[in-house]
């Protein structure tokens, strides 16, 4: 038997690494070595009920484990043979106990081809990644295929970068072929900027096998002999697989000097990233793995043709790389037979917010937002109404129960006013304000612009500031014109793709929700109660006793009022700090 | 700025860190990367000797310092508080969560307590997302931060 348990970021802040140990010890206690054994593998995907501990061969699936649960579970399940049953995921809808993951709404609609390996195999064991088929992708291509077959079969399966602008992966592979030099190299770009996404990482710290393989791969038919992979400083445990993964490849002569017998050799080294957005463009990427500011440089001269160091540069992202060894050994037929007509394949999205399985999903390309947010996600939380859900990050915007059941591709969300983007999907309920949602992706894209163009650089502080106006109360008519014009010049003239897109959030906030736009500026309401400066609170004259203990209390001596009667709040005083509130007893003062 | 005096045994240790990558001035960031774990932040003086050792210019070292957030020229608190404001974290209240620790602690982002004991930042997703909002205490992860817990986290670490 095999007990897998979740050792993704999310689990491990949870204790899943003490859940490990209490397990070997319990397994000890009973001298059951020989019957059981323990594996730390990536991430499971369903991190709302982490940690999980997943049984093999039986696929019994359970949650929200804790150290002290390890006892119970070897003693009941691996000694006895009888399901924990209070451990089991629960059934939202029927209340029953679901013993496996196949019949769990959150994975019955997931097809997984980028995340194969991802909660199955230890990362650290690149035995377990050979025995799922692993570097054999690359050893059909080095032993039967030439570059060029092989690159025809990547451009025949019609996979599109999965790092947000969607080009067609192995025209780009060609691309940097054709080109002569003497040297080239291969990028994996890990840099995932983008708030609230964690594909990318989640991919390298359960399968950074098939990241490997598959630049191994890109070398080969590009005619590279150098790897970098390109990751942020804040993904420790990410860098730490990595770093393994990378050591056993080279000592099975996966990596190295003439890779399996051939004349071929390819190696990989890590660059680390620090903690700015805008290194995630291609351009700034190079320049910062040189040693230098991470700032855009303007394309033409496109990487491929000219990148690290002026040699021929490919770069690709972590999840487009993932799917490249199984589309060589299955097959571009196959991969090409799953999702739309010109977004094919799967997506892995990281599913956030006010949703109530949040985790990593990937589902076939075409799949609808109502499948991915009813079905896998199980709705939304605390059973509020759903309002909308945001795509693509800072470049993208929100779609709303209109779009719920547009079929999800490259495309579709392009024409819906957000984008694909990486892969972040957050969901947001009837108590979020898209004024306040839209002020909070400027405040990152100001944060993060590079500085190097104008456009960006203050234009975008402009878009801020009309936005704080707005949820000031002090906002016009006017301004959200202004809103539109500035947004709309920003996203023509800026250099990089960070300015060409950051409007998005804004624009397609304006278009979706425009009504509450115009009341935060014409009624000075904020229909979700976000915005602080729009709040009043208001003593309701029948409840109140006269206790005086909100006058008492607050702070800016707002309230006044005498003993026995109704009080009342001057709103041209009022801090809105809602001292008032916690300390009256009678239930008297209200929000609105 | 203050004058910082720089420990003789850290020095060393830094001019052999850049030896180690052949004092390249392309491996600068790298050499940041490991001044920072050295010094914990890079002040003027650290980056001062990062630029005659790797023959470049003070200027240069300094533009790409201020440019990458992961570097401080501040020197952290003794616990370092971060809190994630990635999306999924910031619809789930993080800035609440956030006001109330700048509230018990007068600080503000990227300033450090006066006894040196907590320092506060914000950061873009730790990757935690179904444990939303998470605030992080130097390498520990509190998850599903809720405002008035903030108190009683603070209080671990002030014994
Ligand atoms: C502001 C900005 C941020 C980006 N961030 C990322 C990122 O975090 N990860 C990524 O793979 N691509 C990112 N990209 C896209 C890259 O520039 C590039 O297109 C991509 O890495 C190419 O790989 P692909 O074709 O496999 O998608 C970003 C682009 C822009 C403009
Ligand atoms: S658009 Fe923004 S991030 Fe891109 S180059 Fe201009 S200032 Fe820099």
């Amino acid at each position: 038997m095999h007990l897998l348990v979740c050792g993704g970021t999310g689990c491990r802040s949870a204790e899943s690494d003490a859940i490990v140990d209490s397990l070997n010890k319990a397994i000890a206690d009973r001298g059951l070595e020989n019957d059981a054994k323990v594996v730390m593998t990536g991430c499971f995907g369903f991190c709302e009920k982490g940690p999980i501990v997943k049984v093999l061969p039986d696929n019994t699936f359970y949650t929200q484990v804790t150290p002290a649960d390890a006892e119970e579970i070897v003693a009941e399940h691996i000694y006895k043979g009888r399901r924990v049953n209070r451990l089991l995921y629960i059934n939202p809808e029927s209340q029953e106990h679901v013993e496996d993951s196949k019949h769990m709404g959150f994975y019955r609609k997931q097809i997984r081809i980028a995340l194969r390996n991802c909660g199955f195999i230890d990362p650290e064991n690149i035995e377990e990644y050979i025995a799922r088929d692993g570097y054999s992708a690359l050893g059909k291509v080095l032993t039967e295929m030439t570059p060029e077959e092989a690159i025809q079969s990547i451009i025949k399966s019609g996979l599109r970068g999965r790092g947000g602008g969607g080009f067609p992966t192995g025209l780009k592979w060609d691309i940097t072929r054709k080109v002569a030099a003497e040297k080239k190299y291969v990028v994996c770009n890990a840099d995932e900027g983008d708030p609230g996404a964690f594909m990318d990482r989640s991919i390298l710290e359960g399968d950074p096998h098939s990241v490997i393989e598959a630049m191994a791969i890109n070398g080969y038919c590009t005619g590279a002999s150098y790897g970098l992979v390109y990751i942020r400083a804040e993904y420790p445990l990410a860098i730490n697989r990595l770093k393994t993964a990378i050591g056993q490849a080279r000592e099975y002569g996966l990596l190295g000097n003439g890779i399996l017998g051939t004349d071929f050799s390819f190696d990989i080294e890590l660059r680390y990233g620090a903690g700015a957005f805008v290194c995630g463009e291609e351009t700034a990427l190079i320049h910062s793995m040189e040693g230098m500011r991470g700032e855009p440089t303007f394309k033409p001269p496109f990487p491929s043709e000219s990148g690290y160091l002026g040699y021929p540069t490919n770069v690709n992202n972590v999840e487009t790389y993932a799917n490249i060894p199984v589309i060589i050994t299955k097959g571009p037929e196959w991969f090409a037979s799953i999702g739309t007509e010109k977004s094919k394949g799967t997506k892995v999205f990281a599913l956030a917010g006010k949703i109530n399985n949040v985790g990593l999903i990937e589902v076939p390309m075409g799949t609808t937002l109502r499948e991915v947010i009813y079905e896998i996600g199980g709705g939304i939380k605390d059973g509020k109404n759903f309002k909308a859900v945001q795509t693509g990050g800072p470049s993208g915007g929100c779609l709303t129960t209109k779009h719920l059941d547009t079929p999800i591709d490259y495309d579709n969300l392009l024409a819906a006013g957000s984008m694909m983007g990486s892969g972040g999907m957050i969901v947001m309920d009837e108590d979020d304000c898209m004024v306040s949602i839209a002020k909070f992706y400027l405040e990152f894209t100001v944060e993060e612009s590079c500085g190097k163009c104008t456009p960006c650089r203050v234009g975008n502080k402009r878009l801020h500031e009309i936005l704080e106006k707005i949820t000031r109360g002090e906002g016009t008519m006017k301004d959200l014109e202004k809103l539109r014009n500035l947004g709309q010049v920003i996203k023509d003239t800026a250099l990089c793709g960070l300015g060409q897109t950051s409007p998005n959030p804004v624009l397609s906030n304006l278009d979706n929700f425009w009504d509450e736009f115009v009341e935060h500026v014409t009624e000075k309401k904020c229909r979700a109660g976000q915005c602080k400066h729009l709040l009043r609170y208001v003593i309701e004259p029948d409840a109140c006793v006269g206790c005086t203990a909100c006058a008492r209390n607050c702070p800016v001596n707002a309230i006044t009022g005498e003993r026995k009667k109704a009080h009342e709040i001057n709103q041209e005083i009022c801090i809105k700090c809602g001292a008032c509130v916690e300390k009256c007893k009678f239930n008297a003062i209200f929000v609105r | 700025m203050a004058i910082v005096k720089l420990p003789e045994n850290k020095l060393n240790q830094l001019i052999e860190v850049c030896k180690s990558f052949n004092n390249e001035p392309g491996e600068l960031i790298n050499v940041l990367h490991k001044a920072q774990e050295i010094f914990g932040y890079l002040p003027a003086e650290v980056q001062e000797v990062v630029a005659k050792e790797l023959n470049t210019s003070v200027a240069h070292v300094y533009g790409v310092v201020s440019f990458y957030s992961f570097f401080t020229m501040t020197p952290k608190g003794e616990h370092p508080i971060s809190i994630c404001m990635g999306t999924a974290c910031y619809v789930r209240g993080a800035e609440k969560v956030l006001d109330e620790f700048k509230h018990h602690l007068k600080i503000q982002v990227g300033e450090t307590t006066a006894d040196g004991k907590f320092s506060l930042a914000c950061l873009r997703c730790v990757g935690a997302c179904g444990l939303a909002p998470v605030v992080m205490v130097g390498e520990k992860v509190y998850g599903r931060v809720a405002p008035d817990g903030v108190k009683a986290i603070l209080e671990e670490y002030s014994a």
